[in-house]
């Protein structure tokens, strides 16, 4: 049941990535150029995204267990506002406007045919493997 | 600042929104599961790959978002897209996205749209952050080197 649900959310997710044109690098980058012609698109993403998705977590958070798989309902704990989460995300932001991908448009870009994004595919999971390796060395 | 017109899509933008709000919250309520997409291929590169279960969804995930081109196709033609980057600088984006995600513990999806939707002051810093960064990495690429 699990994994059906997922599919069918990873399949939602994908088309919604489509239609918004976040899927499309040059309308990412136009949203980031605020100081140029700035393409306020993405924006309306996020509100129409959190819209929807606000409702189901507050859904959520009024139930001890999952509706569908009878699981404990586990939310995220972690509120630490630390260096890893800025510094992270800034270096994440920077790879963002260079290329205009993010992580889920960068797998469904690559399967609407765009080859030349597989470099990108290919250097983020070495970034994921990479960190694997650091907090392994961390200890 | 001066906004695109041409360019400007506030209605698909907003369906499209609202089909991944309705993705991540039907994957939290029905599952408990965060929709992160970082998160979700992270996942895959440590010790929780050798997890079945914790394997098994994130890979069913993956096998939608990579479907669903295949499924829109079927029913209309596929918006195009434009690239905007060669590729030494899609190496370079990508190393920076994939490290940056898991340093963050999220991306777009997970602090941007499942943070956001449940107030977490931990993923609005994050998306300020992300944020912040980007505008300032397409000012520098478009108008100050340029």
């Amino acid at each position: 049941m699990l994994n059906l649900i997922a599919l069918a959310a990873g399949l939602i997710f994908g088309l919604g990535l489509i239609l918004s044109g976040m899927a499309n690098p040059a309308k990412v980058q136009g949203f980031l150029d605020i100081t140029g012609l700035w393409d306020p698109s993405l924006a309306f993403v996020m509100g129409g995204a959190i819209g929807v998705a606000s409702v189901f977590f507050a859904l959520a958070r009024r139930r001890n267990s999952t509706l569908l798989t009878h699981e404990a309902m586990q939310l995220p704990q972690n509120n630490r506002l630390d260096r890893p989460l800025i510094f992270g995300s800034l270096a994440f932001g920077t790879g963002w406007g260079l290329a205009g991908i993010c992580p889920a448009p960068a797998l469904v870009g690559l399967a609407m045919g765009e080859l030349r994004i597989a470099v990108f595919v290919a250097a983020m999971f070495a970034g994921f493997a990479l960190f694997g390796l650091l907090q392994r060395a961390k200890g | 600042m001066q906004i695109d017109l041409a360019h400007f899509t506030p209605w698909s933008a907003l369906a499209g929104g609202a089909l991944i709000g309705l993705a991540a919250g039907l994957l939290v309520l029905l599952a408990g599961r965060i929709a992160g997409i970082s998160g979700i291929l992270g996942g895959l590169f440590d010790a929780r790959w050798r997890n079945a279960g914790e394997r098994n969804w994130r890979l069913s995930f993956v096998l939608g978002l990579v479907l669903a081109p295949a499924l829109w196709a079927a029913f209309a033609t596929l918006p195009a897209l434009t690239l905007v980057a060669d590729w030494p600088v899609m190496l370079a984006a990508g190393l920076l996205v994939g490290i940056g995600t898991r340093y963050a513990n999220g991306c777009t999806s997970g602090h941007g749209v499942c943070g956001l939707s449940r107030l977490s002051l931990r993923s609005l810093v994050a998306v300020l952050s992300f944020m912040g960064a980007g505008f300032v990495t397409v000012y520098v690429i478009r108008h100050a080197i340029a």
